[in-house]
């Protein structure tokens, strides 16, 4: 590590990674700062991601996939099933990661392209001179150095503190922080090429419970509920537990991991001056599905190419860097979050029973784009009404 | 006072996300309390495992 960069990246996670691997490839020099041990490691994710999604960033690699998906699996709070799968049956519509593996290979290919990068190394402080952000105090084992950068981008997750340092209000409100536990379990039977999620207010409040597969009876067996809903004695934990009791219950728990999910809208504005926040630590996770990785890895690009961009001309003030808060929100990936963080407000509101009533309404759907967004126009398609109940909303959907 | 249950918590940072005073900092598998927190409780309802307690200064 030198003490002085271009971009220094704050987190070794798709985001910082593919935040590094831009940078040097725009010919700039950069580090990632991980104050874990080890990158990839312990896995806070159900790990799926779309197929296109991706693609769009990198080439599938049997190394980093645990399980290839060819359909997804709804059940309903009173246990009626709905199968979602593509039209084109049996073809892949995603892929449920091995992220120890994932994560590593974006961190390396971002070493590979010239990028420094120091494990277990914490940014401890920004470096803050006439209100720029200009590097961050780097602890590594007690030895505290100064790195400094034109840019820092900031892609330290959900349990970021750098932008709250740098005075940004990252604060996640109670009732949208998914409180969350995975298990990966094995001895299950499962079915190996689909995810499946389960919801109810007995199952897992303002949630969801996810079976993504892993591979032959083997899957990541997790939960996230409303902050709102977790107390004593009634917490992500218990519900998981008592799931996988009744589902599973001769399963073998292999890894048992705690985590927490923003399903917020996105930070109101996500750059200062020399500073960009990206991933996570940005409040980008999808608020219908949880997802964070595509969005991690879209907006770790982004910020180094606006980064680029800017040292070039010069300028890394707010006002130059806000390229890259305007052209994330205006992209597929910002309507999305906006669309799905209202369909997402709906859903938590409805009884279960009002659940039952819309997943009965499709048994089977074939999907020729295997998104959400197809999945709620298939529901809406037959259940006319639902349009009068989500009011404006509905007209984006169409 | 805010107790850390370090045999429970599974240094997730859950919690940090909504400390409203930025009083938390999870540092890798070891999950700081700074001085600044007010015994308000919200990390300790949003554990996911329970590994956070307010505790009250007579019980100490």
């Amino acid at each position: 590590m030198k003490s002085k960069y271009d971009v220094l990246v704050i987190g070794g996670g798709p985001a910082g990674a593919l935040a590094a691997k831009t940078a040097v490839e725009k010919g700039l020099s950069a580090c990632i700062v991980e104050k874990r041990p080890a990158i990839g490691a312990p896995v806070r994710c159900a790990e799926g991601i779309g197929k296109e999604a991706l693609q769009e960033f990198i080439e599938p690699d049997t190394r980093w996939i645990s399980a290839e998906m060819t359909g997804a699996t709804i059940v309903a709070p009173d246990g009626f099933v709905m199968q979602l799968s593509s039209q084109m049956a049996g073809s892949k519509v995603g892929y449920v990661l091995d992220r120890k593996f994932f994560d590593r290979e974006l961190v390396w290919k971002a070493a590979e392209a010239g990028a420094d990068v120091a494990v277990k190394s914490r940014a401890a402080a920004p470096i803050i001179e006439n209100g720029v952000v200009r590097g961050a105090k780097v602890d590594f084992c007690g030895k505290v150095t100064n790195v400094r950068a034109e840019v820092v981008i900031a892609a330290d997750g959900v349990e970021s503190k750098f932008s709250k340092w740098c005075g940004i209000d990252t604060t996640v409100p109670v009732r949208e922080i998914m409180s969350s536990v995975q298990y990966v379990m094995t001895g299950i039977e499962i079915d190996q090429h689909s995810t499946v999620f389960y919801l109810g207010n007995e199952v897992a409040p303002e949630g969801y419970l996810w079976v993504f597969p892993k591979g032959k009876n083997t899957a990541n067996v997790g939960i996230g509920i409303s902050g709102k809903k977790s107390g004593a004695g009634h917490r992500a934990k218990d519900y998981l537990d008592a799931f996988v009791k009744k589902t599973f219950p001769h399963g073998r728990t292999i890894e048992y991991i705690p985590g927490g999910v923003s399903v917020c809208r996105p930070l109101e504005c996500t750059v200062a001056d020399g500073l960009i926040i990206t991933g996570d630590a940005a409040r980008v996770v999808d608020p219908l599905t949880g997802g964070g990785i595509y969005n991690a890895m879209y907006t770790g690009k982004l910020a180094a190419e606006t980064a680029a961009d800017c040292i070039g001309r010069g300028d890394v003030s707010k006002k130059a860097l806000m390229a890259y808060d305007k052209t994330w929100r205006a992209s597929k990936m910002g309507k999305a979050i906006e669309r799905n963080y209202h369909i997402k407000e709906y859903l938590i509101k409805q009884p279960d029973t009002k659940l039952n009533e819309i997943i009965h309404s499709v048994s089977k759907i074939n999907m020729t784009e295997f998104t959400t967004l197809n999945l709620v126009k298939e529901i809406i398609r037959v259940n006319p009404k639902l349009v009068l109940e989500l009011g404006a909303l509905a007209a984006s959907l169409r | 006072m805010l107790k850390v249950h370090r045999d429970i918590c599974g240094y997730c940072g859950c919690c940090v996300s909504v400390c409203p005073e930025g009083a938390l900092e999870l540092i890798d598998a070891y999950l700081s309390v700074e001085e600044n927190c007010t015994s308000c409780g919200v990390c300790a309802k949003v554990c996911p495992l329970g590994a956070l307690e307010v505790v009250h200064e007579k019980q100490v």
